[in-house]
């Protein structure tokens, strides 16, 4: 499977919820490893070949001013998505180290 | 994992026989590359002005062939194919694509060889391209684009090592600076001549359907040339820091907008009028060396007069051209769709509407078809239903005109802007509150749809290169000076005689009593209540064709009637028409669909007279009503009364 930076620790501080974080709950600065996308495969597909696929370090970065999309650094690229979007994207919860087949 | 082999419909060429390549086989090379690889640019690099942009038979997707000629003075045809990230053909960009590179295009040879393009300091994700492109075993060049970008900031790739890890030839290039091009044209003198022969890759190639998988491969290829992705570009970062703030970024974005308008207008101003003197000049000329005749009436009042008007505004086009390259080039076009998305939504719409809105300011035609970017078929729709009312160029010389004509120049907000400027920029505003409220319209009701997601990449920042921007002007002049020497010539040649007959006693008629008089005539009842006489009625009619060619018509009737040569157009305007309908006149044009070019464009995309038919009865029945409550509020001096309070 994806070999692509999975092994690196996350500098995060652990989440205590049950619920998977998405990566619209990451604030600017923090990093996340995406986990799925859970979207229609049309747009995954999209997504994917921007960058986002699963086991792929995302950071996000500036927002529109007044809130719009957000930009997001991922794969040596910035891709802005609106917030709706980036809450379908699920990110791995830190304690599983492991990447996990999708 | 599997290679090629089951890559049954990419029949295997072997390498070019010599001597096959006759005279009557044009040498087909395709350029293919993701989004923001420089595509655009390698091509204009290698063919010059020797270009020529059209659509791909059937579709929308627009399709740039030009010229090459290699140092072995080869001629060399290019295809410079849309930029896609993959070959699964999902949508039309890549079903062309796809198409192109398999032979199957009408109209198109199989290329014989590709030059696939990718940015290097992104090479991980855009490696993953080279998987199905390799694939097709077309004699193939690897082109690492942004050679300069990669060394400034520290990245490293062996370009040997890497033409080994995939078979193919790699030449690390920067297409803007020109460094490198020459091994390109070896590469397709090479092609041309049959002498390049088919490497295996060292790699396997990967299940072509398989995102994750061929993104390991592009990973594994990369780390097989050691691949040393440079450090972010920290320019970019600290550019977006500033135009994506949330207070400065807003204020630039305003900036930028009332900066345009200002120096398209003030800028333009003397070009044009040195422009005007010398149509004049050459008129008053031709008109002095000829002898008196049907003929010299023709060619000075008719074509130098009518044609002239028309071109006087290209320095304008220009400029409106040269800033939208400008914010393209560098990057900015990018960051103003995301800060335009929040807003953009607020109306059913998306950023990427943006893009094509944006586009609109300048032609709507190429606006409607850059819509194939937008994924929802019904947001696409929506934007190409409210694109023209976006203020295309066209309307430019008819604003220019009654705006210098009626409006009085005075300081605005300091020099920043002055009257003349803010009635233009309030022109386009309108323009684009008529769009976005009938977008709002469009999208609660019959356009309903769901949300549909914004995905955008930003690209860096780059400096715009003086050579991309003067091939994009001298396209857009190509454009313009064709139309003016077409539409333009054949409606004021027409309209020239339609001025001088019927021959009464074997003279021409006064213009009242001529044919286009008389349809003039015929028109007044309906546009009187609009401040409009019989002479604009022949503007109007005309200007169906174009929106600018009524300049044009309103400078032969003029000229015919002798009142152009002595005081000009805009004095002549001055005594023509009341402030009421100079103003009625603006709002016409702000709404009204007049451009035969936008309504067949429409057809095409929609495929059918559905949608242009109803575009057009709404245009214009919004600019007759709105046309008419102008002329009525302003003619009763209610607008003064409101100033003065």
């Amino acid at each position: 499977m994806m070999q692509l930076n999975v092994n690196k620790p996350l500098g995060t501080a652990p989440n205590p919820a049950f619920a998977p974080k998405t990566l619209a709950q990451l604030g600017r600065g923090e990093s996340g490893v995406l986990d799925r996308l859970d979207l229609p495969e049309d747009i995954a597909r999209r997504l994917m070949e921007l960058g986002f696929l699963p086991g792929q370090v995302i950071v996000p970065a500036r927002s529109a001013p007044g809130g719009g999309p957000r930009v997001y650094r991922v794969d040596g690229s910035e891709v802005a998505l609106r917030r709706e979007t980036a809450s379908r994207l699920i990110l791995r919860s830190s304690s599983k180290s492991n990447p996990r087949k999708t | 994992m599997s290679d090629c082999h089951d890559c049954g419909n990419c029949a295997v060429v072997a390498g070019p026989a010599p001597g096959k390549h006759g005279s009557a086989h044009p040498h087909v090379v395709a350029i293919i590359g993701p989004p923001n690889s420089g595509k655009s640019t390698l091509f204009n690099r290698l063919t010059g002005l020797r270009q020529k942009v059209a659509n791909f038979p059937g579709v929308t997707v627009e399709q740039r062939v030009g010229r090459a000629r290699t140092r072995g003075a080869r001629e060399v045809v290019l295809v410079d194919l849309p930029g896609v990230y993959s070959l699964s053909p999902r949508s039309e960009d890549e079903q062309v694509t796809r198409d192109v590179l398999a032979g199957e295009m009408e109209g198109i040879p199989k290329p014989d060889a590709v030059l696939l393009i990718l940015d290097c300091t992104n090479l991980g994700r855009h490696l993953v391209l080279a998987a199905p492109i390799l694939s097709l075993k077309l004699p193939t060049l690897v082109i690492l684009n942004m050679a300069d970008d990669l060394a400034s900031r520290g990245g490293k790739v062996d370009t040997a090592e890497l033409a080994m890890e995939l078979g193919a030839p790699v030449a690390l290039i920067s297409a803007a600076k020109g460094q490198g091009v020459e091994k390109v044209f070896q590469f397709m003198e090479g092609t041309a001549g049959g002498t390049t022969s088919l490497a295996a890759p060292k790699v396997q190639l990967p299940v072509l359907q398989d995102i994750p998988k061929c993104r390991q491969w592009a990973h594994q290829v990369g780390s097989g040339a050691a691949y040393q992705a440079p450090a972010p570009p920290m320019w970019t970062r600290r550019l977006d820091a500033i135009f994506l703030h949330p207070v400065a970024g807003i204020a630039i974005f305003a900036i930028v907008v009332a900066a345009v308008f200002q120096t398209i207008f003030s800028l333009a101003k003397p070009l044009m009028d040195g422009l005007q003197a010398l149509i004049q000049t050459s008129g008053q000329w031709i008109e002095s060396t000829l002898p008196d005749s049907v003929f010299r009436s023709l060619l000075v009042d008719g074509v130098w007069h009518g044609v002239g008007s028309v071109i006087v505004f290209l320095p304008q086009i220009l400029l409106l051209f040269l800033f939208i390259g400008i914010l393209e080039d560098s990057g900015y076009l990018a960051r103003a769709a995301l800060i335009a998305d929040r807003t953009m939504s607020k109306f059913g719409l998306q950023g990427k509407s943006f893009i094509p809105l944006l586009s609109a300011y300048a032609c709507a035609v190429p606006a409607i078809m850059a819509t194939r970017t937008i994924e929802s078929k019904r947001d696409r729709l929506a934007t190409i239903l409210i694109a023209p009312l976006m203020t295309c160029s066209a309307r430019l010389p008819v604003y220019t005109l009654i705006i210098a004509a009626f409006i009085p120049q005075h300081p605005l907000i300091g020099p920043l802007l002055g009257t003349q400027a803010g009635a233009l920029l309030g022109l386009y505003v309108l323009g684009f509150a008529a769009a976005v409220v009938t977008a709002k319209v469009l999208k609660s009701s019959v356009l309903k749809s769901e949300r549909t997601p914004f995905v955008l990449e930003m690209p860096p920042y780059r400096m715009p290169t003086l050579r991309s921007l003067g091939i994009r002007l001298y396209d857009r002049s190509k454009i313009f000076l064709h139309r003016a020497g077409t539409v333009i010539l054949v409606v004021a040649i027409v309209l020239w005689v339609m001025l001088h007959l019927p021959l009464h006693n074997g003279k021409a008629p006064e213009i009242g009593r001529s044919f286009a008089g008389m349809i003039g005539h015929a028109a007044e009842p309906v546009i009187k209540p609009l401040g409009f006489n019989w002479k604009i009625g022949i503007g109007l009619i005309s200007s169906l064709a174009a929106r600018e060619v009524i300049v044009g018509t309103l400078g032969t009737i003029y000229s015919v009637e002798g009142t152009a040569d002595s005081t000009g157009l805009r004095q002549a305007l001055q005594s023509e028409l009341t402030p009421g309908g100079a103003i009625a006149l603006l709002i016409f044009f702000a709404f009204a669909m007049q451009c035969m070019s936008t309504v067949a464009v429409v057809r095409r995309e929609t495929g059918g007279w559905k949608w242009p038919a109803i575009q057009f009865a709404y245009m214009t029945f919004l600019a007759y009503v709105c046309a008419l409550v102008t002329n009525e509020v302003v003619g009763s001096g209610m607008l003064r009364a409101i100033a003065r309070l």
